[in-house]
């Protein structure tokens, strides 16, 4: 975990002179280390996925191997309010997103790392996931991903009081 | 992606633009400006902000170990950029221009500036020296001008925090952290160097209720637990009937309890235990004990321990209540803070504020009894979350606002002269704001000169309001 999180911070710093987009999508491919940096790439190795957003609509979007979610999200311009906002550094919880139950387990284990974060997702459910720590393989080709209704993290009481 | 429709009332180009302006920069303002620039082509956002610099709790918060929570300073930074919106830095609001003078210049005002003060613990020895508030002693290692003569004690063996969230777990991670990896992080020079002469060796993280009732969250005591050079110390009885409370929590709960009980009671591997003995520091938590007074040295001139009262709980789960049980016990040490709970003030006596929950009173994020008068963030909820929690409710209240502005309740029509005429005041006054390009400036001599020293920046000391006004020197 040290290492990773290392790996991680070295990201941020000397991505810091970085517009957003160009550092979320780095820091998340340095997370995943399997960016390529294919120039224009051919449409059969793109994967489709579906997004639910929060109106109900169902929003298709292609990303190649080894892009997080949350690149997809990103590179396609996908207007889901206040999603991704940590950009992939497992600081926040605004990438959650649902799945069934059949695309959950397909899906691969979950750090600790992850879960600690997920645990503080609104609307958890035992399907979710962040989007930020899936990498797209040729397998995930037509996966749905619901966004669920609200970003807010539960680090927070309910009335407000401590 | 929500259709904006046009009301009809405005035509672009007759210099009727809706026009806003938002008090604080912090998380809740740039989130609430975000929204409302994305919701409606034709508004205008300006940012106040009292500090020269932006971004309030992100910069001056979050731990400095802590730095990818602060990559939201990208967005803000893009918002700040737009053409439709303009920052102040350098305006305190309530001193230099009244909201009501905003009120005038402005459609509307949304009232975004946090919390600024902090719950007071109410034993007798609170002011002794030794004793601060979590909030004084967070601002002191990340800068906030007002916090830099803090100049904590920290020449005593034993810390105490009250509290058992995760600002105090910050302060207890500042406080053992090593130095190695501190000194990489964007914490100040002054406030690394007090810690390298720092005797504290041992942090108690006091709280009135059991492991149950915990408000931190498990990434946090994760860290603790994997602290290097650091050995946990819990007492087990603490933990009495926890296990057995296990299978009806909620996962993000359990998950939560069952690290805090493993590292209470479980007996660790042959290599974490030779660690744990050469470790040359010490943490944990203390549960059910509630400070009654902090107790002074023989000359009264500083703290020399605090004494707990022992309380047993009555009832479970998140309702639990705290109930003295007659027994006190006092701790030696030399460095309290006290991490209980921010508070916001009111910074105008005409808005109607609840002191006991100390918000501006409010539905859905419009100011009660006061059309044109909105409010984000801790001001409207209170202050407890993560910028997660703020973000979303600053959407709320941007959303609010512009359903306002849409369906005319809030009256755009007429000619707003924004913020020509503020600049006029605060001229007047003799108050010369801080732009964003200021603050870029700022930003770059304080990435250069932490890159001199292997730090992702080194925070500049700037004067804030209640100094005299330094002209940056750049």
């Amino acid at each position: 975990m040290a290492f990773v999180t290392a790996l991680r911070r070295v990201a941020h710093v000397s991505l810091r002179e970085y517009p957003w987009r160009t550092a979320a999508v780095t820091s998340a491919a340095w997370l995943t280390g399997q960016r390529g940096f294919t120039g224009g790439t051919r449409s059969d190795n793109k994967v489709t996925v579906n997004f639910i957003n929060r109106d109900g609509e169902k929003i298709t979007a292609k990303g190649s191997p080894g892009d997080s979610l949350l690149d997809i999200v990103i590179n396609e311009d996908l207007d889901f309010d206040g999603f991704g906002a940590c950009e992939g550094t497992l600081a926040c919880s605004t990438c959650h997103l649902i799945f069934t139950e059949e695309v959950y387990k397909s899906l691969g284990p979950v750090t600790d790392e992850e879960m600690d974060m997920l645990d503080l997702a609104y609307g958890l459910t035992d399907t979710s996931r962040l989007g930020c720590q899936i990498c797209l393989t040729k397998s995930l080709e037509g996966i749905v991903a619901k966004v669920p209704e609200s970003v807010a993290d539960i680090r927070q009481s309910q009335d407000g009081s401590s | 992606m929500i259709e904006i429709i046009s009301s009809g009332v405005l035509s672009p180009g007759e210099g009727c633009s809706p026009k806003v302006c938002i008090v604080g920069s912090g998380p809740a303002g740039f989130y609430t400006a975000q929204q409302l620039i994305k919701a409606r082509q034709d508004v205008e956002v300006d940012i106040y902000e009292r500090l020269p610099v932006p971004f309030g709790l992100v910069r001056f918060g979050v731990a400095p170990d802590h730095p990818e929570v602060k990559n939201v300073i990208n967005t803000f930074t893009q918002t700040a950029r737009q053409s439709r919106c303009s920052f102040y830095g350098n305006v305190d609001v309530g001193t230099d221009v009244s909201v009501e003078e905003l009120r005038q210049a402005y459609h509307a005002v949304v009232l975004s500036y946090g919390a600024e003060g902090n719950r007071t613990m109410g034993v007798p020895g609170e002011d002794l020296a030794g004793v601060h508030a979590a909030k004084d002693f967070v601002g002191w290692y990340n800068g906030l001008p007002s916090c830099r003569q803090l100049r904590p004690d920290l020449s005593s063996e034993t810390a105490v925090i009250l509290g058992q969230g995760n600002v105090a777990l910050d302060v207890a991670r500042v406080l053992l952290s090593p130095l190695d990896i501190l000194k990489m992080t964007d914490i100040t020079q002054p406030a690394l160097e007090a810690l390298a002469e720092s005797q504290v060796r041992r942090v108690l993280i006091v709280g009135r209720r059991g492991p149950v009732q915990v408000a931190c969250t498990v990434k946090e005591v994760r860290e603790m637990v994997n602290l290097p050079n650091a050995r946990p110390e819990m007492v087990g009885a603490d933990f009495e009937g926890v296990a057995e409370a296990l299978k009806d929590l909620p996962r993000p709960r359990k998950r939560l309890t069952e690290l805090m009980l493993k590292t209470a009671l479980e007996v660790p591997g042959e290599k974490e235990q030779q660690r744990r003995s050469e470790a040359s520091h010490a943490w944990g938590f203390r549960f059910f004990r509630s400070p009654v007074e902090i107790l002074a040295d023989p000359e009264r001139s500083r703290t020399a321990g605090i004494r707990l009262a022992v309380n047993r709980l009555e009832g479970s789960g998140e309702g639990a209540r705290a109930v003295l049980t007659g027994e006190v016990e006092d701790v030696t040490c030399g460095l309290v803070i006290s991490s209980i709970g921010y508070k916001s003030l009111p910074i105008d006596p005409s808005l109607p504020f609840d002191s006991r929950k100390a918000i501006v009173l409010n539905n859905m994020g419009r100011v009660q009894r006061a059309a044109g008068l909105y409010c984000s963030g801790w001001l409207k909820t209170g202050p407890t979350g993560v910028i997660a929690t703020t973000m979303n409710n600053s959407f709320d209240t941007a959303r609010s606002l512009v359903e306002d502005m849409d369906l005319g309740t809030l009256d755009v029509s007429v000619v707003k002269p924004g913020s020509q005429s503020v600049a006029a005041l605060l001229e007047k006054r003799g108050v010369k704001p801080v732009t964003f390009s200021d603050w870029e400036k700022i930003d770059r001599v304080e990435l250069s000169r932490g890159e001199a020293v292997g730090k992702p920046r080194e925070k500049l000391s700037v004067t804030d309001h209640n100094g005299h006004r330094q002209e940056m020197a750049l």
